[in-house]
């Protein structure tokens, strides 16, 4: 029952998007070797109360991955940007 | 007995022109347009509606709205018959059918009510004590819950299908009103008067509330000019028979909208109920508040009425609920309601107040009619007739104890206080708090965006205040609903009415009357789950001390009431049995839906063949020309099968699949996800994604790939083609179209921006039609121009551009079946006209059409797997495809597949099972056990895929086995205990059929 502001497509309900987890982990580099990385990265998350940055994607819209703050608490939706760094930049994409 | 003995001469917003005829129990009786079900039937004098949940007492009509405890039946019959429906809710129409619930044979003799014979032996939790304590075994439980289920429950549903449709509405307001008393409407005006878009929802038919059920000429008279001010209004909309039952995150609220529940049936195309799904800037609750009953002997009995509800039957429908009442009050409203009795020409034989001093005004009126007010007292019993199971007379006493006096009577109207109707708030996290002097649950602080006004607040004592405060939260909340600026439309505001003569609110909280003269009492708190002061004390002696657990325990507020006549006497009374005040007890938290929804309404239209959206491929119709059977495969319809005249599944696919081998058939593949991926460093994206090389494929080429999941499991499998420097089509399998394309498009937003590289489906741009055997050469030849079919131009996995009658066609030469194959892609637009060409040309080369269900059969010869065996928890090198995983570089799932338990040799691998028995049958999930060892726990493994071979002349299948083929000749044991059957198979190479490739070589 959620709206989240498409930075692409404005105001859409949330049954538009693919929820995507947590946005602040950083994916190793392709090459990274070690395990003890890849593990915290695929299985570590933070389970906050208050404040998430998440990842959605607009599966139904545009199709582009946004990075989205909510707060767990209330579900309000506090941000909503492009995920691509350009994009989130005001570059276009 | 006459027709309605009980319905006045004038009165009430009935159409006494028309008359209704209607059943109860097969008893034909009559009403009028604008009665209730409830109202009806005590115009008719009929007062015994029903049996209790527990222990089948005999039970009346307590109220005259939603929070109807006791008068539930089974509306209409056959498909549309509904259980558990309020009969104060149910507007009458001619011809309604209903029926008594929870009783049998019948409801004045009912076998059940044996229960209230035995009922000290029947305490709450009674059931988890006798049946699900220490003793280990529950099939004890087991045993007796089917009957005991059948003793309790209420009503039963049909089992036909609803032969109605239902429809969902998506509305946008500035604000939202909830309820249409006094201080809703109010509200509405000024938030329409303030430039908001307003939806005002209301429950019962009519717009009005309490204001309605009084007979004052303001009062008449403002709520018509507010109906016709705001009936006026462009921007308001009004709904009625609509209840918000619930309030979610982000201010949307489901209204449930009954549009024919008051016709016999729905007009045609007309939905039987609405869900609106509505959103608001800001919320108006005025949902008013809920009157109490007292807590007494026996005041469970038919004849035991709400007192604001005993006078809402004459105001509403010109109906005497009694002919002569007793009132019983713990505050001024008693009063009120007494007095309507009285105008309505009900006999008033005595009003107990348990307040010691009775305010002036009421004394004096009721002196002046010759009506005792016993102050101090209140009424300590219902008393019923020998024979018939109602109110003949209420014994009254002191509070304080002392001798009482019993008055014959045939109603007993009491007034235990309001409860404001804070479920909505509560949904939504308020946490009401008790108000000491007015004995009651008020609303917590409201969070922004809400508002509240009249009786809900637990201030509004008159209708002039709760116009007042209506004003004032309609006036607030337009203005911050900061709505678009537009052309304000003059409404003409009802003048107010006067302020009323009285103040305060002086109440005195309930309590547990004292016992009646008489032996075995009992003193109900929950009417609808059978809950008594006794069973609260119990509780809280057991330790189920708080409020949350005390509804646990003995159900108290459970059930389709949800309490909302029981909630504040049962936590008064779980207070005095702690010696604690109410306040520092608190309230349980309201849920969705305020009153019952219908299932009906929540799916709407989605439902049999609208509930998803089908996904047909561009050769659907010529699949249903060649008769096939069409199966789901997630969104998509797929052709199954195409049997023969006199075939079933199984000889339709054997044949199919035999004659692919023998000579020549075609299947249609367009539902693999097809991915374009695009740009400089498409080679560089496709390599990390997948397990084995990509950059080192040609143009011209086709590869098989394999994708892992970042925690190293399998995540798909498909076909990387490259059709130029920077340009690949990819395939996935069809479940993980959407999941791949998503993680593609994650990959390169997220995770490597850096990389210039763009993904697009087009999976529903390109058909695809897999044509395979010894022929399918022969049929391209004939049907294609332009392109080299010899394997020296077009070898295993190449691809080639060509045309087919005039339609661009690309050819890969791929194959899933083990045969010499090809599949043809085309633009889905000529989708048809390439099938059509082909199968025209393998006419001559005995080409057939073959189903999903053959495919399976020649991929599990051929050892490739699919879904069943990428379940998520397979490895690659549990397929057996470790070697395909490159070791010389790093790609999504690389690390993380080399963890300890992944490599552990223990872990189940691919094998093929072939039954010893040829005309053994093994089927999907079949447990594997050493032969000679007990079928028990998970075995070694399972089997995945399983099909008859017509290579082997037997059932086969792939299969998980731990040790793999190192088992390879064992006999093991395929149990399946849910079909019953057990099998003995051999572990043999997954690859049954042509092992060294030589037919797709060809």
């Amino acid at each position: 029952m959620l709206i989240l502001h498409c930075p692409f497509c404005g105001p859409r309900d949330h049954s538009e998007f693919l929820y995507g987890g947590d946005a602040r982990r950083t994916r190793p580099a392709p090459d990274d070797a070690d395990g003890a990385r890849w593990h915290d990265y695929v299985f570590l998350r933070d389970n906050p109360r208050g404040t998430h940055v998440e990842h959605w994607q607009h599966i139904h819209g545009c199709r582009a991955w946004l990075t989205v703050t909510r707060d767990t608490v209330t579900h309000e939706i506090l941000a909503v940007t492009a995920a691509r760094p350009a994009a989130a930049a005001g570059d276009g994409r | 007995m006459s027709d309605q003995p009980l319905r006045m001469a004038a009165g009430g917003r009935i159409d006494r022109s028309r008359r209704l005829v209607f059943h109860f129990d097969g008893r034909r009786m009559a009403g009028h347009p604008g009665d209730t079900l409830a109202s009806a039937l005590l115009a008719n004098g009929v007062r015994l509606v029903g049996r209790s949940f527990k222990y089948h007492r005999p039970r009346g009509i307590l109220s005259a709205g939603p929070e109807e405890p006791n008068a539930l039946v089974t509306l209409r019959s056959g498909a549309r018959a509904e259980p558990n429906t309020r009969a104060t809710m149910a507007e009458l129409f001619d011809g309604l059918e209903a029926e008594s619930q929870h009783r049998w044979p019948s409801l004045r003799f009912d076998a059940g009510a044996l229960n209230d014979v035995v009922s000290p032996f029947l305490p709450a939790g009674f059931y988890y004590k006798t049946f699900m304590g220490p003793r280990p075994d529950t099939r004890v439980w087991m045993w007796f819950e089917k009957h005991i289920r059948r003793a309790a429950g209420l009503g039963r549903a049909s089992t036909a299908p609803d032969p109605d449709h239902y429809a969902k509405a998506h509305g946008f307001a500035d604000v939202l009103v909830v309820g249409g008393g006094p201080a809703g409407l109010a509200a509405a005006l000024a938030a329409a008067d303030g430039g908001a878009r307003v939806v005002l929802a209301e429950q019962m038919p009519a717009l009005g509330g309490g204001l309605a059920d009084r007979w004052s000429a303001d009062g008449v008279r403002w709520l018509a000019e507010a109906k016709a001010a705001l009936a006026a209004h462009p921007s308001v909309t009004v709904l009625t028979r609509t209840t918000v039952a619930g309030w979610y995150d982000g201010n949307v609220f489901s209204c449930v909208e009954r549009v024919a529940d008051h016709l016999p049936e729905p007009a045609p195309f007309q939905p039987r109920q609405r869900l609106h799904i509505l959103r608001a800037r800001q919320a108006v609750i005025a949902t008013g508040a809920i009157e109490q009953p007292l807590v007494f002997a026996d005041n469970d009995r038919p004849g035991v009425m709400l007192a604001a509800a005993a006078a809402a039957f004459p105001a509403r429908y010109g109906v005497r609920p009694g002919r002569r009442a007793v009132v019983a009050t713990t505050n001024d409203g008693g009063y009120d309601s007494a007095f309507a009795l009285m105008d309505a020409g009900v006999e008033l034989a005595a009003i107990a107040d348990s307040r010691a001093d009775p305010p002036v005004w009421a004394r004096a009126r009721a002196a002046g009619a010759g009506v005792p007010v016993l102050a101090g007292w209140t009424v300590l019993g219902a008393v019923i007739g020998l024979a018939d199971p109602q109110v003949c007379a209420a014994d009254l006493g002191p509070l304080d104890g002392g001798g009482g006096r019993r008055v014959a009577c045939d109603l007993i109207a009491v007034s235990g206080g309001w409860a404001p109707a804070v479920h909505l708030l509560s949904q939504q996290g308020n946490r009401p708090a008790f108000d000491t002097e007015r004995a009651a649950f008020l609303p917590g602080p409201l969070a922004p965006g809400q508002h509240a006004a009249g009786a809900v607040t637990g201030h509004g004592d008159d209708t002039a205040q709760c116009i007042a405060q209506g004003l004032v939260a309609g006036a607030a909340a337009a203005a911050a609903a900061d709505a678009p600026a537009r052309s304000r439309v003059a409404l003409r505001r009802p003048a107010p009415l006067p302020a009323a003569a009285r103040a305060g609110v002086a109440i005195r909280p309930v309590g547990e009357a004292p016992d009646p003269p008489w032996g075995r009492i009992r003193k109900f708190v929950d009417l609808q789950n059978d809950v008594t002061v006794k069973d609260i004390a119990l509780a809280n002696r057991e330790g189920y001390a708080s409020v949350e657990h005390l509804k646990r325990y003995t159900t108290l507020g459970m059930g389709t009431d949800q309490g909302k006549t029981a909630n504040p006497a049962g936590m008064a009374l779980l207070a005095r049995q702690q010696g604690r005040p109410v306040a520092a007890l608190g309230t349980t938290r309201f849920r969705p839906p305020y009153t019952p929804v219908a299932l009906g309404a929540l799916h709407g239209a989605e439902v049999g063949a609208t509930l998803a959206p089908v996904r047909r491929t561009a050769l659907h119709d010529r699949h249903l020309a060649a008769g096939a059977v069409m199966a789901e495969a997630g969104l998509w319809m797929r052709p199954w099968y195409y049997p023969l005249a006199g075939e079933d599944m199984d000889a339709a696919y054997r044949r199919e699949a035999a004659h692919v081998r023998a000579a020549c058939g075609i299947v249609d593949v367009s539902t693999l996800g097809k991915i374009d991926v695009q740009g400089p460093d498409a080679a560089l994206f496709l390599d990390r994604v997948y397990a084995n090389r990509m950059d080192t494929l040609k143009v011209g080429r086709v590869r098989y790939g394999l994708m892992l999941r970042e925690d190293g499991f399998l995540m798909d499998d498909g076909t990387v083609a490259r059709l130029a420097e920077t340009q690949y089509f990819v395939t996935t399998t069809t479940a993980q179209a959407a999941p791949v394309l998503s993680m593609l498009e994650y990959l390169l937003e997220v995770a490597w921006p850096d990389l210039r590289v763009h993904v697009a489906s087009i999976t529903d741009q390109w058909a695809a039609m897999a044509v395979a055997g010894p022929h399918s050469r022969a049929v391209l030849a004939a049907a294609l121009d332009g392109i080299d079919l010899a394997t020296e131009a077009l070898g295993h996995m190449g691809w080639a551009e060509g045309r087919c009658a005039g339609a661009p066609v690309r050819v890969h030469r791929a194959s899933f079946s083990g045969e010499l194959a090809y599949e043809v892609f085309c633009p889905t637009g000529f989708g048809e006209h390439v099938w059509d060409r082909l199968m025209a040309a393998g006419a001559d080369h005995d080409l057939r059409p073959y189903g999903t269900e053959a495919m399976a059969t020649l991929r599990i010869e051929k050892g490739h797997i699919a879904g069943a065996e990428i379940d998520g928890r397979t490895t690659a090198a549990d397929v057996g495809l470790g070697r395909m995983a490159s070791a010389r570089k790093s790609y999504t799932g690389s690390v993380l597949k080399e963890r300890p338990d992944l490599v552990d040799p223990a872990r189940p691998r691919l094998v093929g099972l072939e039954v010893v028995d040829a005309s053994a049958r093994i089927g999907n999930g079949a447990l594997l056990f050493g032969d000679g060892d007990p079928c028990r726990g998970h075995g070694l493994g399972h089997v995945t895929s399983v099909t008859w071979s017509p290579v082997r002349g037997r059932y086969i299948g792939l299969g998980l086995l731990s040790g793999g083929l190192d088992r390879l000749g064992e006999r093991l044991i395929a149990d399946e205990p849910v079909r019953g059957r057990r099998s003995l198979v051999t572990v043999v190479d997954p690859v049954f059929y042509d092992p060294a490739g030589e037919k797709l070589h060809a």
